[in-house]
């Protein structure tokens, strides 16, 4: 299905970010693993693919909110693999807190990472996607820009800020075959949630009445990756909370 | 690089892009009047970047072909 495509996906040494490289790898794309963090997950990542996909993928460090990293990353990229057909903007991180009590640092950080990140690596795919007339760019948002979380201010602030990006830039580069569209995790479970136990009272706001999965995630990237037809869209995978 | 291979170079890019004549696109021309609008200026760069090889990042409003022309050559 994707076969001689390359895919780029941001936070891809684990959780959301590791289940859409290997997903992406499982319809035939090459893959760039982008990570910050840990060089081992990543290069775990990266063996995962060409193990089990044969399909080409190389790891690559950059903090995505350095606009200049990323600007370096997409050439270096572009270099490895010659095209960018597929960008999922998953990095992300949170420095959760009451908003009374939150640090400048704290807000600061988390948009940068988050909103800003989505913004730079956009920022420097496009041009290729427009020489090429084609592209898909996936971000993935979350339920908490929707509903709001206490505790969350940042956070949601910067995955509600991901959906107008989305939305602007869906209308912006429609006309050029590129579509870009948002996925709203709900309560997933990965690392960022390892805190939260199933006995939380959280889980009973859900309807299906369980966290989600990475691979439950990685399923609706991979759909609207694949669907041309689709632009502007926030389809979240939530278990139901925000309905 | 000079002003008459940059004013070419665009001259050239935007015929191929409009149904423009080239020696009706002038110094003083606008894109608007050229039928270039903004959305479609970011590949008209990227069409001049290839062909003349440099790297074009414009953060400002360039209206006339010379704006254009002009800040190419100080690049």
């Amino acid at each position: 299905m994707l076969s001689g495509k390359v895919s780029v996906v941001t936070g891809a040494s684990r959780g959301i970010g590791k289940a859409v490289a290997l997903k992406l790898a499982s319809l035939g794309s090459a893959v760039a693993v982008v990570y910050h963090g840990n060089s081992d997950k990543a290069e775990e990542t990266v063996r995962e693919i060409t193990e089990k996909y044969s399909v080409k993928a190389i790891s690559y460090k950059a903090d995505v909110s350095s606009y200049e990293e990323t600007k370096e990353l997409a050439r270096k990229i572009k270099e490895d693999f010659t095209r960018i057909d597929i960008l999922v903007n998953n990095a992300g991180i949170v420095k959760d807190g009451l908003i009374a009590m939150m640090s400048e640092e704290s807000f600061s950080s988390v948009i940068d990472t988050n909103l800003k990140g989505t913004f730079n690596m956009i920022r420097h795919t496009v041009p290729m996607m427009l020489r090429q007339k084609e592209g898909r760019i996936v971000n993935i948002s979350s339920v908490s820009a929707i509903i709001g979380n206490p505790g969350q201010a940042n956070y949601s602030a910067s995955k509600a800020g991901i959906i107008g990006l989305t939305k602007s830039a869906a209308k912006e580069l429609a006309a050029k075959n590129i579509t870009v569209n948002a996925v709203a995790p709900g309560f997933i479970r990965t690392d960022m949630t390892e805190n939260i136990g199933e006995d939380n009272p959280l889980v009973q706001m859900i309807p299906l009445k369980r966290f989600g999965k990475a691979d439950e995630v990685a399923d609706a990237v991979a759909f609207l990756a694949t669907s041309s037809y689709i632009t502007g869209e926030v389809l979240k995978v939530d278990g139901g909370i925000a309905m | 690089m000079d002003e008459k291979t940059i004013f070419d170079a665009i001259r050239e890019t935007v015929a191929e892009r409009t149904d423009a004549n080239m020696d009706d696109i002038k110094m003083e021309s606008t894109f608007r009047e050229l039928g270039i609008d903004s959305l479609d200026t970011v590949e008209l760069l990227m069409n001049l970047e290839d062909k003349l090889g440099v790297t074009i990042e414009v953060d400002k409003k360039l209206e006339t072909v010379k704006d254009l022309v002009d800040f190419i050559a100080a690049l």
